[in-house]
């Protein structure tokens, strides 16, 4: 058992999977000599050689439609964005051809390649850095899209997700990079695709992922000191998603608020929501609320913090939920 | 005083040594006036002290970040006083000394950077684009821009006090992307009037710039359709000469030009980068001998063009603009948060003003005491 926090978990879970196989690659803008601007690389190319580790010229369109080709010679790329807002020259890459060769080869070409994007706010930085298009790429069949949202099980599912076959967006919750939990190598890891309720209660679930499972986590702990019990669910893979647990929690509670910094309109809470009202419309006390940044580009930093959902946003729409 | 060009690259233009010697050349020159030096010598010195209190500023809390140009004052002042009036810039995030050139206000730079705003200077008046932070796009902005100027025949009328052209300026890492490499072919096949004006400053963050290219850069320009010219961007007056023969061809109609302005970041990439990681010092003290003020100032010395009452009478005017930067920045107010929802579209959506709504009430309810 050693205390990590997410950036070293991951650094350490990359460190694994190159062990594992040789043909895993790490590339991307930065993440040699310098460890990536976060870290999360450091120190790897100086163990595994500028062979499997390497900086790529700057250009987000060459580093994925070239991982595309490596995979197709036999290796498993793991390749960084710097950051959110600059996936979007990679977009065709990824949404065109990445996310459809499965598909469009009849399962002939495999794609076992995974994208790390650093994601969301929070940490006062200028535009294009504060990100969560998640929605984008779950909305994209032939991805998968995985966040991560404590140092565990960043540890373990970068694993998994370098072991997948499909196409893995990895979402890595930039302001919780700094956060620490104790990570047992050893352990055995639940199944990539599955969500986990990670705090047990009674009156409403909470749904969320990456960098708002905290944010609940924090609310629901508010929650009790005023009485009222909230359930957390942490959904960990956005595409597939794992209903079952979503339901399955919902079926108890009667009542959900899906919790997301990235804009409410067409969203993964709007999924949710929908699907939560098929499945589970007679046995729900109220409608499926939202708590989401707001349709409009992420502001200027010193705003942030009006824009993303916070402690006191959540507990006011679970007031609201809970007054049906 | 003439020197022969120096063997080390003989394609580096040159027209002032880093002792500040006065070279020659047959393609460039300057013939400024003693006051005309000495302007640009003050634009150095101003713009220095403006990044190096930005700087300080960030170190204190008051920014966010900042992207220090150390080191690249005569790449921005050399090209950006190349400018005429009606000519349009599209910088990175990283053209404060061009940005100086246009007369923007160094407080809107900081204001960016401290999270107020987004850069929050007018365009079209100051004809300085917002900063672009994504690496690259703007190269294509300008080019279509510049493509917009012949479109209105506001090219090739001879006059180059009407005749328009548009520079975009870029960094060594940013041309690898695709967007740069579409703005050199799009500007070649429409002949437009752009100078594309790179500062090769060697890294891009810990990226050297042989990761990016092969060749030397400028040389990229002929496969494209144009040409190509690499300049001691450490050297003011000859980027000045470079750029305002490219913006003079531009304007003509003889299409665009790439500058490259041989030059280095001596500072770390932002000042959330630590350059310890990826480079040596060494690197950095050969550089400082070749530092873009010190031979200008030497140049005004040698020439008696300056005496010690100038550089004293600029220093002066220097520490005033740190300190009114420095004022105007603890003293700049929030935004208020409906900024949010302000000017996403021209008139508000249904959905956001039900937002803006909600999100005023649920504000008004914590002003008064009650959360929730
Ligand atoms: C599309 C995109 N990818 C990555 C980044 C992150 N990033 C910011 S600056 C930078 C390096 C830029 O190098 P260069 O073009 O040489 O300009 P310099 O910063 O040296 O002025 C990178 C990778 C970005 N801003 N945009």
């Amino acid at each position: 058992m050693v205390q990590l926090t997410m950036a070293k978990a991951l650094n350490e879970g990359l460190r694994a999977a190159m062990e594992r196989d040789p043909k895993v690659i790490l590339m991307g803008e930065d993440i040699g000599k310098l460890g990536g601007v976060f870290r999360v690389t450091d120190g790897l190319q100086k163990d595994f050689g500028e062979d499997r580790v390497f900086d790529t010229p700057l250009a987000e369109s060459g580093i994925v439609g070239t991982a595309i080709g490596l995979a197709m010679r036999g290796y498993r790329p793991v390749c960084e964005i710097q950051f959110d807002g600059f996936v979007f020259p990679a977009y065709d890459q990824i949404v065109s051809q990445l996310a459809k060769m499965h598909a469009r080869s009849r399962g002939r070409v495999k794609m076992p390649i995974v994208i790390r994007i650093p994601f969301g706010g929070g940490i006062g930085a200028v535009e294009h850095h504060s990100e969560s298009p998640e929605a984008y790429f779950a909305h994209t069949a032939g991805l998968k899209v995985m966040a991560c949202s404590n140092p565990i099980d960043a540890h373990f599912m970068i694993q998994q997700a370098i072991a997948s076959n499909d196409p893995v967006i990895f979402l890595e919750p930039k302001r919780r990079y700094w956060e620490k939990a104790d990570v047992d190598p050893t352990a055995m890891p639940d199944p990539l695709e599955q969500a986990r309720v990670v705090r047990s209660g009674t009156d409403v679930t909470l749904i969320a992922y990456g960098p708002m499972v905290k944010t609940c986590l924090d609310a629901a702990a508010a929650a009790e000191e005023d009485g009222r019990s909230l359930e957390v669910v942490d959904l960990r893979s956005l595409s597939p998603l794992d209903f079952q647990t979503v339901f399955e929690s919902v079926r108890r509670t009667r009542r959900a608020v899906v919790v997301h910094e990235a804009s409410s309109f067409v969203g993964l809470g709007a999924e949710i929501s929908a699907r939560l009202s098929e499945e589970l419309y007679y046995e729900m006390e109220a409608p499926v609320l939202r708590v989401t940044g707001y349709d409009a580009p992420y502001p200027p930093s010193r705003v942030e913090e009006e824009f993303l959902p916070d402690l006191d946003r959540v507990l006011h729409i679970v007031d609201k939920s809970l007054e049906y | 005083m003439t020197v022969a060009q120096p063997a080390a690259d003989p394609h580096l233009i040159q027209l002032l040594t880093p002792e500040g010697e006065r070279l020659h050349h047959p393609d460039y020159d300057v013939d400024l006036t003693d006051e005309e030096y000495r302007s640009l010598y003050r634009d150095l010195v101003l713009v220095r002290r403006i990044d190096v209190e930005a700087t300080a500023l960030q170190r204190q809390g008051e920014l966010g970040i900042w992207a220090a140009l150390l080191g690249q004052e005569a790449a921005q002042v050399g090209s950006g006083r190349a400018l005429r009036p009606q000519d349009f810039a599209f910088p990175t995030y990283r053209e404060h000394g061009v940005a100086w050139c246009r007369d923007v206000d160094p407080l809107k730079l900081l204001g960016l950077f401290r999270g107020a705003t987004n850069g929050d200077w007018d365009p079209e008046e100051t004809r300085f684009a917002l900063y672009t932070i994504v690496i690259g796009s703007q190269t294509l902005h300008a080019t279509g821009y510049a493509m917009g100027v012949t479109k209105d025949g506001a090219v090739g009328s001879g006059d180059v006090l009407k005749d328009e052209a548009v520079i975009a300026y870029f960094g060594d890492g940013a041309s690898s992307q695709g967007d740069v490499n579409e703005a050199f072919v799009w500007a070649s096949v429409y002949n437009a009037p752009i100078v594309f004006f790179c500062q090769n400053n060697q890294w891009g963050i810990s990226t050297p710039a042989a990761t990016q290219s092969r060749i030397p850069l400028y040389k990229r320009a002929e496969g494209f359709g144009f040409p190509g010219v690499r300049v001691d961007g450490n050297d003011v007056l000859a980027t000045y000469a470079v750029t305002r023969q490219a913006l003079d061809s531009a304007r003509t109609g003889q299409g665009p030009t790439l500058i490259e302005a041989f030059t280095y970041r001596m500072g770390a990439h932002t000042t959330s980068d630590d350059p310890t990681r990826y480079r040596l010092s060494s690197e950095l003290e050969a550089w400082k001998l070749k530092d873009p003020l010190e031979r200008m100032k030497a140049f005004l010395f040698k020439q008696q063009v300056a005496d010690a009452s100038f550089i004293e009478a600029v220093e002066g005017e220097a520490d005033a603009l740190a300190s009114r930067i420095r004022k105007g920045c603890l003293e700049m107010p929030d935004p208020s948060p409906m900024v949010m929802f302000d000017q996403v579209y021209e008139e508000m959506t249904p959905l956001l003003r039900t937002q803006a709504e909600e999100f005023a009430t649920y504000h008004a309810g914590f002003a008064q005491g009650g959360a929730h």
